[in-house]
């Protein structure tokens, strides 16, 4: 796929250190001060599995933008970052705007670029839209997370009463 | 049209968590976060005070009219009789060292179930009534009134620990969370304030000797119906006894491997085992429960509970006691139950039948480990073993925390799988043995209204599981605990689809080789053996 995000694509990749730092450090605001603060400092994959997760999938998907890969390429990211948040403290929107902060960061980012119009209103708009695209998806992965908490407590529930039914010869 | 939000400011939600202070962050009871209040019936049954109908969402929890000097009294009682709970109380230095180790902490981002700030919810109310600084500078000195708001953020906090210890290990001092968390649960439960899923378990361990409430005909039956399947699958009957007088070991499992799924194959296992080496041992439908969940409510309970094992032992005559694969149930024997209930001088110093060897670590408690017997026979070269009948199979081994943190029992079933299966692989080194992650259901909160909590909990030990599942290509995850086989299917299920769970005896029970078996086509859940998927 075309990425045609045209110049747009060469600044994302310039700043990418710093766009990924702060769309982390956005994501981590999330959280309670003390939550962000071990978050950002232990580094360690199983020590720190929530930090490690976020930092891999914002990777993942700033790379799969850059690249512009498909949709289904952007699935294991997008859940590494969502499938926690769908079981954290977090409302559905407020799980999935994560995404949407990366609009935010590259705007402030390169604001200077768009305002002196190194990178024109198009390109942007296509940047853009494909983020909100992708917020779509997490919805999407939200709620496949969301029904499957549900479906799991259901059988927990059935295997329960099937034992009971069992126990007490109602069922062959 | 002037009141349409632009694009940013709809983004402006309020996605910040509360900038207050943590004492002066009340508690939100969100479904999916907390387990239901116990039942009154349930309270009653067990003689525990205020039984009402209540929910902890209820802004009314009804409590006693003196429920703050039942509190405080309760809580100087038990600063006089444990000396530890008192150290606790004092030393911690507020260093910071256990603060990321919790399980619940990690995976929830709560910073409240920071093991320093659970056990700041009952010392800032040490403070403030029982030493003088806290009584003059109040907050100053991290001191703060008991008022019903505290009570309620308690049982939110101390039912989102599961006792588990990983952060004792890391703390200079050596300060055991679960043991403020064992206390606070006990202050609680003296206002009524416990949930049902323990509740309820003790009251059925109380009147018919499981959690589960099986009564000794459902305990045959059911433990018969396994009988029958093992004869499906090796051709062998199997007939165990029952409260047999004479018989020379009591064995003792959790009940949820007699009625839980997929407990029941390591169940399988054991009676297979058993029949193999001609053991002379008998299973009691009174002592039918290893578990015990008094230790999630009070000292007086788990002592209660515990009781019944050697009971039944010196009713029956027995030599000494096995114990089957379970977690809790082992910290209860090997830490508390010979000074509880012993000592128990009417068995003997156990020694295995099959190879004499003397098991001089349960010299006192005259209580085995199944897999310190199993490990002794491998080594004894006493068992015919086909580990290809395993080959299907890839296996990690989640360190259950009560045997790995509460006993040091490392090696003996790494030994065993390693002896039963060609296919094991470790999770990384800093989640395994004493390190071990808990599966965040443990100590009475593997019921189903806390799910959302337990995949929070949980997420830390599935988080290296799928990374030996991507890795290595796992698909077990075995264990040597019956509140770990039955809390992990489901966390697998939300995090690392595609992995079962299993106990080691189910692998010892495939890998077995017995004598007269016809040849074996399925593993003991009935699915095909290694190499026979083409046969057909």
């Amino acid at each position: 796929m075309d990425t045609a995000l045209g110049n747009l694509e060469k600044y994302l990749s310039q700043n990418k250190k710093t766009i990924l730092e702060k769309w982390y450090d956005l994501i981590l605001k999330t959280y309670p001060e003390e939550t962000a603060r071990f978050l950002r400092r232990n580094k360690d994959q199983f020590e720190n599995p929530v930090g490690h997760d976020i930092r891999e999938g914002i990777q993942g998907i700033y790379d799969g933008i850059l690249q512009g890969s498909g949709d289904e390429k952007f699935y294991p990211f997008l859940d590494k970052i969502v499938r926690i948040r769908a079981v954290q403290d977090f409302s559905p929107s407020q799980a999935v705007a994560v995404i949407f902060f990366l609009k935010q960061v590259v705007r402030e980012e390169l604001e200077e670029e768009i305002t002196g119009g190194k990178i024109n209103l198009t390109e942007l708009l296509v940047f853009e839209s494909r983020v909100d695209k992708l917020a779509l998806i997490t919805f999407d992965i939200f709620m496949e997370c969301r029904e499957k908490l549900a479906e799991i407590r259901i059988n927990e529930v059935k295997n329960r009463t099937y034992k009971l039914l069992q126990k007490a010869n109602m069922i062959v | 049209m002037a009141s349409t939000p632009k694009p940013e400011e709809i983004l402006k939600i309020n996605y910040k968590p509360p900038r207050t202070r943590w004492m002066d962050t009340p508690v939100e009871f969100k479904p999916g976060t907390f387990c239901y209040g116990a039942k009154p019936d349930n309270l009653k049954g067990l003689g525990l005070p205020n039984p009402r109908e209540w929910s902890p969402a209820d802004e009314d929890w009804k409590l006693p009219e003196n429920w703050k000097e039942i509190l405080l009294e309760g809580l100087r009682e038990r600063l006089d009789r444990f000396r530890s709970l008192r150290v606790f109380m004092d030393i911690c230095v507020r260093c910071g060292a256990c603060a990321d180790k919790c399980h619940f902490f990690i995976g929830s981002g709560d910073p409240k179930n920071m093991p320093v700030l659970r056990a700041e919810l009952l010392r800032s109310v040490y403070r403030k009534e029982f030493t003088t600084a806290g009584k003059i500078l109040g907050k100053i000195v991290g001191a703060r009134e008991l008022t019903e708001d505290v009570v309620k953020e308690w049982f939110y906090y101390f039912f989102q620990c599961t006792e588990c210890r990983r952060c004792s290990v890391f703390c200079p001092y050596g300060i055991d969370t679960a043991e403020l968390t064992i206390i606070a649960r006990e202050l609680l439960v003296l206002l009524g304030c416990h949930i049902d899923w323990v509740v309820a378990s003790v009251n059925n361990c109380n009147r018919t000797g499981n959690h589960v409430g099986i009564q000794p005909h459902a305990f045959y039956d059911t433990v018969d119906m396994l009988c029958d399947d093992i004869e499906d699958i090796t051709g062998i009957r199997i007939e165990p006894t029952f409260n047999r007088k004479g018989a020379e070991i009591l064995f003792i499992a959790p009940s949820g491997d007699v009625f839980g799924d997929p407990g029941i194959y390591t169940f399988m296992g054991y009676l297979m085992l058993f029949h193999e080496l001609g053991l002379d041992y008998t299973l009691s439908t009174y002592a039918s429960e290893g578990g015990n969940f008094g230790l999630f409510t009070s000292h007086d309970m788990m002592k209660k509970l515990n009781a019944k094992m050697y009971h039944e032992a010196e009713r029956l005559g027995v030599k000494w006691i096995l114990g089957g694969e379970c977690g809790h149930m082992w910290r209860v024997i090997n830490q508390y139950m010979d000074t509880m209930n012993g000592p128990a001088d009417f068995l003997e110093e156990p020694v295995s039948p099959i190879t004499g060897t003397k098991f001089e670590n349960a010299k006192s408690t005259k209580m085995v480990h199944i897999t310190e017997f199993t490990a002794d026979l491998i080594r004894h070269n006493k068992l015919k073993l086909d580990k290809s009948r395993n080959d299907h199979l890839k296996v990690t081994f989640h360190d259950s925390c009560n045997p790995a943190r509460a006993m040091g029992l490392f090696e003996e079933p790494r030994y065993i799988i390693n002896n039963v299966c060609n296919n094991f692989y470790e999770m990384p080194e800093n989640t395994i043995r004493e390190k071990t992650f808990c599966c965040g259901s443990g100590s009475g909160l593997n019921n189903d209204e806390f799910m959302e909590m337990r995949m929070r909990g949980g997420f830390p030990r599935a988080n290296a599981v799928k990374h030996v599942h991507e890795k290595y290509g796992v698909n077990v995850l075995s264990c040597v605990c019956a509140l770990d086989r039955a809390a992990f299917p489901p966390l697998m299920h939300y995090w690392v689809p595609g992995v079962e769970v299993s106990g080691v005896h189910e692998l010892v029970g495939n890998a077995l080789v017995m004598k007269g078996e016809k040849e074996r086509e399925e593993d003991l859940r009935g699915e095909p053996l290694g190499g026979m998927e083409d046969d057909e």
